[in-house]
């Protein structure tokens, strides 16, 4: 054992024959591909958020100071057709990164704009119910139950509008240089994202809304 | 200032010249100090035309070693705003009895002892962790940078805005009068209706987007940057407690945004999460707000930890006593960090069986600590010592620490706790641990790698002369705290009416003043280190004949840390090479890729900080112009595709030459 050595004064230097290699003098080690480690890191990060989030709701979700309850506000057809946008928008951006893995640059586009659209119709649906609610009175500031919810739902919602501006971002940049490493690397993150994002949703249609009714 | 005050209220939101605190005599005097420095320090900048260089290779730099020096400058320079408000504080404290009110009226002082909590957590000892582990995790794995270089940049200007927008407060408007975290109600926007508690969100907010980014990039440097042969059995163990404290930080700090995004919408939207009308919960507040609050403590020592070990093993020239189980127990402390929050609030009232739950798991930490201990004491056992500066910190670390470890198992014992809540017995407590691990764990490893990062070691009797009044300082300062705590007295009081409490108070302040006593030696320290830094000169790399492979490179190291990385065999691999005689190559270099250097980080730091102004003093039109500009510079960056280079092969052969001769020139 090396580290038995360690009796040896420094600077006395005694020679090893059998000595291994110290250093790589090929300079091969180049350590690349942290990006998808760091991501899914920051995506865990991200979902902490959301505990959060969803731990408050658990808190607060039954405080409805005498203000209206799940069971007289949420529509659940409505809820429905925008949890089918997002999940479509998941399925069409797999179809765009399919085509990303056989550099088919404009059907790539293609699958990006469609799922850019289904996220768009899902934002646009959410802020649709938002002024509905807000319309009716139930608005955030009415009770801690309808604070939490605001806020559970409208941090998701921000995230996908990040998302698209994302999205667009990338439509632009793979138009502008191809399918070249970096910008796969890019579409990979948005892609862990964007699925991420659904997983979320999942979280929030089911314990908000499902239970919210159902109760 | 305008006739028309709806057009002022438009571009000023409700900033008024009223705001600027004219009539305090004593921030005048502290405004006219910073400002004099400020200027001097710009005025040598420009005379020594050093703002070029400061631009080109610190400010924009994505190095990783400049970013971590940074890191610990601006610590220091924090260090010593929080520790004007510990001075006010204790002078406060050791006059104002019976008739005297002392000099600072409640609504000063509460300022002041929140932003001392504030200042000295986040500000100082978090840059203090981040900036060691910054500089040294690379080198010590045999890195050449980490994972995300620019993200490292980036991280370290949202803490400086941070620190800034909680310094603005110092001179425009006001700091929270609430506590260090906060509490609503009192933190809402019914008790605190001013602009205190908003410069605390959005400080701490910028801060800890910095900090949670940081986590993220150093523990992808860790797992996937390592030299080959290093497995994680085989990783020097302040690069493991780095890792945990990363790990922590990844897990605790969203905890933090989301609770102050929280008390954010509670004070601009008027939403009910804390309030105590209308379905709100303020104890949820604490529970969510300790949940991240307890694993920071950890995220503060584990790394302090990692200094001790790296420092006596070195200074007692033998392997780490137990490194196996030195991981295990920072894994273990890693874990149970989460599982003790409520220990902060048992006098909640959650009930007997939650304490008790929380009492034990509290008390089952200080046995992987204590496990810790012994390692570094058996380490000691027949080593031969070398009571150099870090050493002597360790030492006196090894002694103050088991103390405020054994208040704090006090202090878990949920009926013992019930008396000693909020008193002074807890500030001890917890200054105990904070100064006596974290503090000088820091102060160890600045004096221990110091001569890795300038090339010359720090002068050694200053540092000695620092040693001790902040050991002795520490002692006089606060033992007297735990005695008034234990007499029932409470923690954030301004003013007492029993006065045979002011002895005690007089000894804790002459102990701030001994500690006032030691930061100068610090100062001068680093003066007269270099004022005599060719006499201090080390040229080997390797002063301490350390055992890890940062000290395999010379001091300062190049650029690129190491012209071939190193390939790694067992535990302390630089150790194992000098021992097997390794020889140094002299050619056959190869260029290296490197990333380049940008000014997003410091231009959206900027913005960052004219976004938490606006937000902070209603101004809306700003605030709205920040996000744009944050939004537009930020994928502005993502355009650019040409972020790497090259460094030469000749200029890394022209760099190691340099290295030989001065080698050789040494025997």
């Amino acid at each position: 054992m090396a580290t038995h050595a360690t009796h040896t004064l420094v600077g006395e230097r005694m020679s090893d024959a059998d000595a291994p290699n110290f250093l790589d003098l090929e300079g091969e080690h180049h350590p690349e591909g942290s990006t998808m480690l760091g991501f899914w890191i920051y995506l865990m990060s991200d979902c902490l958020i959301f505990a959060v989030l969803f731990a408050t709701y658990a808190v607060l979700g039954r405080s409805y100071a005498a203000g209206p309850s799940p069971k007289d506000l949420f529509d659940l057809p409505i809820v429905a057709v925008n949890t089918s946008m997002l999940l479509f928008s998941s399925i069409t951006y797999g179809f765009a990164m399919l085509a990303m893995e056989k550099d088919d640059l404009s059907k790539t586009q293609l699958w990006l704009a469609v799922t850019g659209l289904f996220g768009a119709a899902f934002v646009g649906l959410e802020l649709w119910e938002f002024s509905h609610l807000i319309h009716e009175g139930a608005t955030p500031q009415r009770s801690g139950f309808l604070s939490a919810f605001f806020t559970l739902v409208g941090t998701h919602g921000l995230h996908v509008t990040f998302g698209l501006i994302w999205l667009v971002t990338l439509m632009v940049q793979t138009r502008w240089k191809g399918l070249i490493p970096e910008n796969k690397r890019r579409l990979m993150c948005l892609s862990m994202f964007w699925h991420f994002l659904d997983v979320i949703w999942i979280g929030v249609f089911t314990f908000v809304y499902l239970m919210g009714v159902l109760q | 200032m305008f006739a028309n005050t709806d057009l002022q209220h438009l571009l000023l939101g409700r900033l008024t010249l009223e705001d600027i605190p004219f009539h305090e005599p004593i921030l005048q005097v502290t405004f006219a100090g910073v400002a004099i420095g400020g200027i001097a320090v710009l005025a040598a900048i420009t005379y020594f035309r050093f703002w070029g260089p400061l631009w080109r290779d610190w400010l924009t730099s994505v190095d990783h070693k400049k970013i971590g020096i940074m890191y610990v400058v601006l610590a220091l320079v924090m260090l010593l705003r929080g520790f004007a408000d510990a001075l006010l504080m204790r002078s406060q404290q050791a006059i104002a009895f019976g008739a005297n009110e002392g000099y600072l009226p409640p609504h000063h002082y509460d300022q002041i002892f929140t932003a001392h909590g504030v200042i000295m957590i986040f500000f100082v000892a978090m840059p203090f962790v981040t900036g060691l582990m910054n500089y040294v995790v690379p080198l010590q794995i045999g890195a050449r940078d980490v994972a995300f270089p620019f993200l490292n940049n980036f991280s370290f200007w949202m803490t400086v805005s941070g620190a800034v927008t909680i310094m603005i407060s110092l001179f425009v408007g006001e700091f929270a009068r609430t506590g260090w975290l906060a509490y609503p109600p009192l933190s809402g926007a019914d008790m605190s209706p001013g602009v205190g508690v908003d410069y605390y969100i959005w400080g701490l907010q910028i801060a800890g987007i910095g900090t949670t980014l940081s986590g993220i990039n150093l523990v992808a440097t860790i797992v996937k940057m390592r030299a080959p042969g290093m497995s994680m059995m085989k990783l020097p163990i302040f690069t493991w407690t780095s890792l945990c404290t990363n790990v922590l930080i990844v897990a605790a700090f969203p905890i933090l945004g989301a609770v102050l995004v929280l008390l954010t919408l509670d004070r601009y939207v008027g939403t009910h999460f804390f309030t105590n009308d209308l379905g709100g919960n303020p104890m949820m507040y604490f529970n969510l707000i300790w949940i991240w609050g307890h694993p920071e403590v950890y995220i503060l020592i584990l790394p302090a930890f990692g200094v001790f070990s790296e420092v006596t093993s070195a200074f007692c020239g033998k392997r780490l006593f137990g490194y196996t189980s030195m991981v295990y127990a920072t894994v273990v402390i890693t874990i149970l960090s989460y599982l003790v929050w409520l220990h902060h609030f048992f006098t909640m009232g959650s009930g007997a069986s939650v304490n008790s739950f929380f009492g034990i798991t509290t008390m089952i930490i200080s046995i992987p600590t204590g496990a810790k201990i012994f390692n570094w004491l058996f380490t000691m056992y027949r080593g031969r010592i070398r009571f150099d500066v870090p050493m002597l910190w360790t030492v006196s670390f090894m002694v103050t620490f088991v103390i405020g470890g054994m208040t704090g198992v006090l202090l878990a014992v949920p009926p013992a706790d019930f008396v000693l809540h909020n008193s002074l017995f807890l500030i001890a407590h917890f200054h105990n641990v904070i100064i006596g691990g974290v503090l000088f764990g820091m102060f160890a490893g600045v004096n221990y790698w110091f001569p890795k990062a300038f090339g010359f070691r720090l002068d050694e009797f200053w540092g000695k002369v620092s040693f001790w009044f902040w050991t002795i300082g520490f002692y006089v300062a606060f033992m007297p705290l735990y005695v008034l705590g234990l007499m029932g007295v409470t923690r954030r009081a301004q003013h007492f009416d029993d006065p045979s409490l002011q002895p005690w108070f007089v000894v804790a302040a002459i102990g701030a003043g001994l500690i006032a006593l030691g930061i100068g030696a610090m100062i001068v320290q680093f003066a007269v280190s270099i004022k005599n830094r060719e006499k201090l000169r080390d040229v080997t790399g390797d002063p301490w004949q350390g055992r890890t492979l940062e000290w395999a490179t010379s001091s300062p190291p190049p650029d690129y840390n190491f012209a071939f990385t190193p390939v790694v065999h067992g535990l302390d691999a630089w150790w194992e090479m000098k021992a097997r005689g390794f020889q140094r190559p002299i050619s056959g270099y190869k260029p290296i890729h490197m990333p380049k250097n940008t000014a997003t980080g410091v231009i959206l730091g900027a913005i960052s900080i004219a976004f938490s102004f606006a937000m902070i003093w209603y101004i809306w039109w700003l605030a709205a112009l920040a996000f744009v500009a944050t939004l537009v510079v930020a994928i502005g960056h993502t355009f650019n595709y040409n972020r790497d280079f090259y460094i030469p092969a000749d200029t890394v052969a022209r760099t190691e030459q340099r290295r030989t001769e001065a080698l050789a020139a040494r025997v």
